[in-house]
């Protein structure tokens, strides 16, 4: 698909690079965010990276999009420019009781056993689309096709923070209680979001993740950790 | 006794606001900041405060305050707003000036029939610790401001002085008053290609009223329904603060200072960052009509208010002694209390 500049509003230029949750969609995206934020043009406040598209935020004061579009053209054709910096997450989840008000529903409609239904989710490494909705709050995709389920018909009001959810090709952790729709198949005890850390949100755009089955009794002991801020998320460098 | 303004009655939804958190978008982080920043920043220069200052916004009805510390300089900026002093030297002050109240006075603020939204600053600023660079408040994440939360009764808004420095009281210059029925503008997109032209006409042409779900957050419209021409269910992209979201009933939502990162519904239209602070002054029920205008007008138009606020600034004038107490705009208030449910 062509690129095509939206404005939204005097403030912001959308660069759209697709209008579906694609891998190859996303890494244009990243890599352009990744090649702005390298040496940004005069005027750019900040810049959003979503699924489809960049959002790059700028001060009309500074610049205008007559000057920031064609900054930014010859930056599209910067090629197979691999991003880095990008970290492997292994992330604790327990996919048990009520840590999982949804699993046995989720098993039944997939037509899988709740043994299943966790073997699949936690037996792939998950690619960091975006951050949006909450603070922290991570997009990541591709569930296994089998997983892929529409939202809840029937959101819930309360969410509770740490909960590990899916819905339609994805899924994601609520980082904060919040309404919501997405099935509850498990929860993670460790903090997805924390002002007070030097990066606040664990996971950025373009990291990947994994998760590994806990017991309660993990849960438990892990979530105690965090609690004293004695618990550090393990991670590493990508492996592709 | 650390210097403070302490809360008897807190208003409707009374917060610690600047000019936003500005760079965490990419992690979910809403911008927040002032609903009308160049109120908060006018606000600020009447206390002599850099104009990026923490002050206290007030939406919908005023707080009470009782000043404790030894003298405070204070600045009310909000059309037709006045603020009203109960103590040793009794009075009412209109908007638009600063004015040094003591040790045990009681503030009343009265928020004006124009306009939802003033701002009251205090010289040397709001003392409550930045969060992610800004000390914005936003609720959902209990991010920034006092603890997190709108004003609570009893709570203390700690100041930065302790009594206000020797200087002349400013005023502002009367603004001229633009007319209040003027269309808000918008720059078309980026979504407008969801929506059949007539849907584009009718977003321009029909009045909308402000719905009662109205916060920080978002601000939903009544009126016709904005239907779509493609599905609504779009793969989520970023949102800008403006940005007048159709989601499937049609009714749509225009997304102002607390407004999340991203989201999946069309946006048929951008609200000019011109023409944000009069949606932030806007009440449940008030009348609502849209023009669009194109994008390089719409920065020519954001570059010529700034030069405005700019002249206004320079017009800053002492305040004559004693002198310009406004009872008239207190005769007027007939204060709406509306409420700003949130509608997730």
């Amino acid at each position: 698909m062509k690129v095509r500049f939206l404005s939204a509003g005097d403030r912001a230029l959308v660069v759209e690079f697709g209008d579906r949750v694609d891998r190859e969609v996303s890494e244009r995206v990243l890599l352009l965010d990744a090649i702005i934020r390298s040496n940004p043009p005069v005027g750019i406040v900040e810049t959003v990276p979503t699924f489809r598209s960049l959002t790059v935020y700028y001060d009309p004061l500074l610049t205008s999009r007559g000057e920031l579009q064609p900054a930014i053209e010859p930056l599209l054709d910067l090629g197979d420019n691999p991003r880095t910096g990008a970290r492997l997450w292994h992330v604790p989840v327990c996919y048990e009781g009520e840590f999982a008000p949804d699993l046995a529903e989720v098993a039944r409609l997939t037509g899988l056993t709740p043994e299943d239904v966790v073997a699949l989710h936690s037996g792939i490494q998950f690619h960091v689309y975006m951050l949006g909705f909450l603070p922290g709050f991570p997009y990541m995709g591709e569930l296994p096709a089998q997983l892929a389920l529409p939202r809840r018909a029937d959101p819930r009001l309360r969410v509770p923070a740490g909960s590990i959810s899916i819905a339609t090709s994805l899924t994601a952790i609520y980082p904060y209680e919040s309404p919501g729709g997405w099935h509850l198949i498990g929860a993670t005890p460790i903090r997805m979001f924390d002002p007070e850390r030097p990066k606040p949100a664990l996971f950025a755009p373009g990291d990947a993740v994994r998760f590994q089955p806990i017991d309660t009794a993990a849960f438990a002991s892990i979530r105690r950790a965090v609690e004293n801020r004695n618990y550090q998320a393990e991670c590493g460098p990508i492996v592709l | 006794m650390t210097p403070g303004l302490k809360v008897l009655s807190p208003g409707l939804h009374t917060t610690v606001q600047d000019l936003g958190r500005i760079g965490y978008q990419d992690i979910g982080v809403p911008v927040s900041g002032a609903l009308d920043g160049f109120g908060l920043r006018l606000a600020n220069a009447l206390v002599g405060n850099p104009h990026a200052f923490a002050a206290l916004e007030i939406l919908v009805s005023g707080p009470t305050l009782e000043i404790a510390a030894d003298t405070a300089r204070l600045s009310l900026v909000g059309t037709g707003a006045s603020l009203s002093v109960r103590g040793e030297k009794a009075k009412i002050v209109a908007a638009g000036q600063s004015v040094t109240v003591r040790l045990g006075d009681i503030v009343q603020i009265a928020v004006g029939r124009q306009s939802a939204c003033c701002y009251l600053a205090a010289e040397g600023g709001i003392a409550v610790p930045k969060v992610l660079g800004s000390a914005s408040t936003y609720v959902r994440a209990a991010l920034g401001g006092l603890n997190g939360r709108a004003l609570q009764r009893e709570a203390v808004v700690p100041l930065a002085m302790a009594c206000a420095s020797e200087r002349t009281e400013l005023r502002a210059p009367a603004p001229a008053s633009a007319p209040a029925d003027r269309p808000i503008r918008v720059v078309l997109g980026p979504q407008q290609k969801y929506f059949r032209r007539e849907t584009l006409a009718t977003l321009l042409d029909a009045e909308f009223r402000v719905s009662k779900d109205t916060d920080r957050m978002g601000m939903r419209l009544e009126g016709p329904l904005l239907r779509h021409r493609r599905g609504w269910d779009i793969v989520s992209d970023a949102i800008a603060t403006g940005s007048i979201q159709v989601p499937g009933s049609g009714q749509p939502i225009v997304l102002l200072a607390d407004h999340q990162t991203t989201g999946g519904y069309p946006k048929i239209a951008t609200v000019i960052s011109a023409d944000l602070p009069r949606l932030g002054g806007c009440r449940p029920g008030d009348p609502l009509r849209f023009v669009s205008v194109e994008l390089e007008a719409a920065e020519e138009i954001c570059r010529e208010v700034e030069r405005e606020f700019a002249r206004l600034i320079a017009a800053l004038e002492p305040t004559p002694h004693d002198g310009n107490l406004d009872l008239g705009s207190l005769y007027g208030e007939n204060l709406i209390s509306g409420v700003t449910a949130g509608f997730e």
